[in-house]
This record gives C-alpha cells, structure tokens and sequence, in this order.
C-alpha cells in the first residue's frame, strides 16, 4: 500500500495504460508494437495496481491463467488452421473474408482490413502475455507482501 | 607471476577483439542482403502487412513466435509453482 498521492494517480491512469496496450496490440500490422509489446505495456497497469494498492480485487488469477492459456491455444490453432499449406500458413491475406484486403508494394497509410492472420495472432499472443506476465506480478506481489509483513 | 599471466591473458583478448572491432561491416552494409531485400520486396504483397517485422515474426517464422509463447508459458508455470502455497491445494 503506498501513499495516497500514488494511489490516487493509479486509479485514473491505469485504464488509458491497458488502453494503449490493447492499440499496440490490435495496430500490430500496421505500427511498431504487437503482441509481446502491446501486452507487457497492460501487464504493466496490473504492475502498477499492484506496487500502489499492495494487490488487485479487478484482476483474479483465474481469470489471468485462463486468458493466457486461451491465447496460447488461439495461437496454435490458428497456426493449425493453415496445415492444408503448410504449419503457419497465412490463408486470410489477399482475400480472405476478416483482414483480406490486400495492399499495394510501397509507402500507403496503412489500412486496418489487411495482413490476414497476423492481427488475429497477435491478439491471441497479446491476450496470452497480459495473462501470463499479469499472473507473474500478482503471484511475486503477494509473495513480497507477505514476506514484508 | 600470476598478475603477469592475467594480464597476458587480458591483451589477447583484446587484441581479438580489437581485430574484430576493425573488420566489422560498415552500418547498413551486411555481406548477404538477400534475405533482407526478399522481405523488402515481397513482405508487403505476401502477408499484407505494413510492418515488415510484423510479418517477419508472426508469418516468416512463426515457429519462432510459438517457441517464445511457450517461453513465457513455461515461465508463467515455474513461478506458480515454485510460490504456491505450502501443504495442499489452493
């Protein structure tokens, strides 16, 4: 538990830090970031609920475990799906009906409706990472809290 | 005696280090681009994507992707493991 001044930081930002998480994550195809990133940036609004209240009622390891073992499995299946080619096969890109658009070869804006499977897996890896490195912070917190006391 | 010996020791290493450090490649002059220019050129078209790295990690080497997934799974476990609670389960 740390002073009010952080606690009452906490409480407005960390909504905008798992905002900016979930962009990097879902712009992955388009903007530096994706999974990995977009998904330690949000573990770490959990960091920072944990270090300023000593613990999170919002984030219940259950909930963390079973996200990150649904991205995993999202990931391999996904990965699966294109077996028919071959294991990680992209078969939505240049046509498929979700993300199929395809692009020109060159500097463009960047279009949302492209890449294939590549969104998709990055949000089943972002999902995996927020889960996995959320349940590691919430597990060493709690250990560290006890120790403390 | 021994101080000699390390010291020795020590300008060998740097004098490998030293040759290696002239040899070096000038900045974004590699001896074989042709991986690079192939990503380059036919990233965008392949995958769609915009951000070649992007495409890189999550299509043209996917298996290296799931080996780091299964990293931070393996990793996630260890943790649990080795700070669950004493005597019994949860």
């Amino acid at each position: 538990m740390m002073s009010k001044i952080v606690r009452s930081m906490t409480r407005p930002l960390y909504p905008f830090i798992i905002l900016f998480g979930a962009y990097l994550v879902v712009h992955g195809h388009l903007t530096p970031g994706g999974g990995f990133q977009g998904g330690a940036v949000a573990a770490s609004a959990i960091a920072l609920l944990v270090v300023a209240y000593g613990g999170t009622r919002m984030f219940r390891k259950g909930t963390l475990t079973a996200m990150e073992s649904s991205g995993l499995i999202v990931f391999i299946s996904l990965a699966m799906v294109g077996m028919a080619t071959v294991f990680f096969y992209n078969f939505l890109a240049n046509g498929g009906p979700i993300f199929g658009e395809a692009i020109f070869y060159g500097p463009n804006p960047g279009y949302f409706n492209t890449a294939g499977v590549i969104p998709l897996m990055n949000m089943a890896v972002g999902l995996e990472v927020i889960g996995g490195l959320g349940v590691i912070i919430i597990a060493l917190g709690k250990k560290a809290f006890e120790v403390m006391e | 005696m021994r101080k000699s010996v390390a010291f020795g020791g020590l300008l060998l290493v740097f004098a490998f280090l030293l040759i290696a450090a002239v040899n070096l490649h000038g900045f974004g002059d590699p001896t074989n681009t042709e991986m690079d220019d192939y990503f380059i050129h036919n990233g965008q078209r392949q995958t769609g994507a915009n951000n070649i790295v992007t495409s890189v990690v999550f299509d043209y080497r996917g298996y290296d992707t799931l080996g780091e997934a299964t990293v931070l799974f393996t990793a996630v476990s260890g943790v649990l493991i080795a700070l669950r609670k004493e005597g019994g389960e949860e």
